[in-house]
């Protein structure tokens, strides 16, 4: 059985950006500069969106002040122009992450992504693609899996996918130190399954799951494969090819690029066998009162009028990130991610989720205070300047899982100087004191 | 510390957060009868379940019980001290009157003579991302009450 390793180092500091060349790419961001309750922002919640450098904007800006018209139709100059701009930032976000350019799709976000495979799945359930889409069909006695610390994203898309096709959902566990229970994975994927659907980094814990080993056991049984990338692909060198996952997604605004666009990566072959989610203009090639034949991928599943400048905007996030080098920013917050679970471990009164000092992480880390409320904690750390993210981080299972309801989160970006994960430290162990909480 | 935090966190809210006067919920075993309700604030998770008993169109009794911010909490525990013996339609009235406050973005002060020590919560109307902390309680005594009338 072959075996992808995750790209998972944890790579010495100096292997990664320098404190000097963070402070440069702070340059880039305008946003970075403000001050927020009389303090510099200390911007620590780029796990929910990250913020976009000017190159992000001006490429927008650039769009609609030069090039802006309707893609894949009209001969005229700006029409031309536009889809160029268009179909560059396709192939720009494809090489990013390892896909061809027709294996990319352009979403809103991750959770459209999702919800375009799982809608795609119980059109074939009802019939709809013929043959070449019966692979995709669930139905009774059949399995789709997902594992118990997914954001909602990548859970109730296929817990609707299960209602309307009557397959069932089951997953699998997380054991108490926030990693995946991979001796009981095997059990869980059994034959009758269908799809495997998990998170690539969680997006409460910081674990970075072992795609391989999931990837493995799901082709033994002929299970397709679905991963959330939501918390990878801004944070890790990508290459979905050497992963081997079925379909992939992630989200714009997560990467450095603007809101309303995400994508979907899928092998080319399962693509074009995949019936269309939204359906109408665009998308097809033949089209009669009664019936309609669909164009390839990615057009396909581009129904309607596309976020034409969002996608070109997200074009030139990812080449920002490729030109700053994945292999460096991956390796800045890895350091990042270390300090933050040491210095949080440091602190009386605080449980740091996921896993511990020394073991890989994203430079993410949620935490419980104890005695003292994640919204309370959110409040405190917001007086200060610095912005982190409290509640349930869309994981309610996971948080039942760990015994709590709400933690406080800081996540990291590229931007992300050390003295910023200091100042939050710092205001974190002053945290317990205000509130009175008791040791 | 910028003042602000200080108004947020007044020690009164910081204590009754602790205190939280009228939890843990009880069973009804007074006279009249008592309404029940349920309020969760799915943004946090703060959640509350509260009773309270009418007796003679008056609140005899609020038991609770609640997870939540120190906002949230605080809130039910001053409201308890607040409601305990007070006519049910004058609850009521307090009711509308700590919700202006908590909707007025910090333009209305509260009145310490009608909200007592629920008045500590003024600052919260500054911060529109906490009101509904503020209010969890307060929206499920007035449903008990409408409950326990009904």
């Amino acid at each position: 059985m072959p075996v992808v390793e995750t790209p998972v180092t944890l790579t010495p500091l100096d292997a990664g950006l320098t404190d000097a060349e963070v402070r440069r790419i702070r340059n880039d961001f305008p946003i970075l500069g403000t001050e927020i309750n009389g303090s510099p922002l200390v911007y620590l919640d780029s796990g929910a969106t990250s913020q976009n450098p000017t190159s992000v904007m001006e490429a927008e800006q650039e769009f609609y002040e030069q090039r802006n018209a309707a893609v894949h139709r009209g001969a005229h100059t700006l029409a031309v122009d536009a889809t160029d701009a268009y179909e560059d930032a396709r192939a720009a976000v494809a090489r990013f992450i390892g896909a061809r350019v027709n294996e990319l799709v352009w979403t809103s976000n991750a959770t459209e992504g999702i919800n375009l495979v799982a809608y795609a799945m119980s059109n074939a359930a009802a019939g709809r693609g013929g043959e070449a889409a019966r692979r995709f069909a669930v139905g009774p006695g059949d399995r789709i899996v997902v594992t118990e610390m997914e954001h909602h994203a990548n859970l109730i898309p296929w817990q609707e996918l299960a209602a309307r096709t009557g397959a069932e959902l089951q997953f699998i566990p997380v054991a108490d130190d926030g990693t995946l229970r991979l001796e009981d994975a095997a059990a869980v994927i059994t034959p009758n399954t269908r799809l495997v659907a998990f998170s690539h980094a969680s997006n409460v814990l910081g674990t970075i799951n072992p795609v391989g080993e999931l990837v493995a056991l799901a082709q033994a049984v002929g299970a397709l494969t679905l991963l959330d990338a939501c918390q990878s692909v801004p944070h890790l060198p990508m290459d979905v090819k050497a992963l081997d996952v079925d379909f992939l997604v992630f989200s714009g605004h997560k990467m450095l690029g603007p809101t309303g666009i995400g994508a979907l990566y899928g092998r080319a072959e399962l693509l074009n066998a995949m019936p269309p989610f939204l359906t109408g203009g665009s998308m097809i090639t033949t089209v009669t009162m009664e019936r309609a034949e669909y164009l390839p991928a990615p057009n396909r599943f581009e129904a309607g009028t596309q976020r034409i400048s969002q996608a070109v905007a997200l074009g030139a996030a990812a080449n920002y990130l490729a030109e700053t080098g994945m292999e460096r920013v991956e390796a800045w917050e890895a350091a990042l991610g270390a300090r933050l679970v040491e210095g949080l471990g440091a602190i009386p009164g605080i449980r740091v989720l996921g896993p511990g000092s020394g073991l890989p992480r994203i430079g993410l880390a949620a935490f419980d205070v104890d005695g003292v409320h994640a919204h309370d904690v959110g409040q405190f750390l917001d007086d200060r300047g610095i912005a982190v993210r409290v509640g349930h981080h869309c994981a309610q299972p996971l948080h039942r899982r760990l015994g709590l309801t709400a933690t406080t989160r800081a996540s990291t970006y590229l931007y992300t100087t050390t003295d910023e994960v200091d100042a939050f430290l710092d205001a974190v162990a002053g945290v317990r004191p205000f509130f009175g909480a008791s040791s | 510390m910028s003042a602000g935090l200080e108004q947020l966190y007044q020690q009164i809210i910081l204590d009754h957060a602790k205190e939280r006067y009228g939890s843990p919920l009880r069973e009804y075993d007074g006279a009249g009868r008592a309404g029940e309700s349920h309020q969760l604030n799915p943004v946090c998770g703060d959640e509350i379940t509260l009773r309270a008993g009418v007796a003679d169109g008056s609140v005899t009794t609020v038991t609770w019980d609640g997870a939540g911010c120190a906002i949230s909490m605080a809130s039910a525990s001053v409201l308890t001290g607040l409601a305990e013996g007070l006519p049910r339609d004058e609850v009521l009235v307090l009711v509308d009157a700590f919700r202006e406050v908590m909707r007025s973005r910090g333009r209305i002060e509260a009145d310490e003579e009608v909200l007592g020590d629920a008045a500590a919560f003024s600052g919260v109307s500054r911060f529109p991302a906490r009101v509904k902390c503020a209010m969890l309680a307060w929206v499920a005594l007035e449903e008990s009450l409408l409950a326990a009338n009904g």
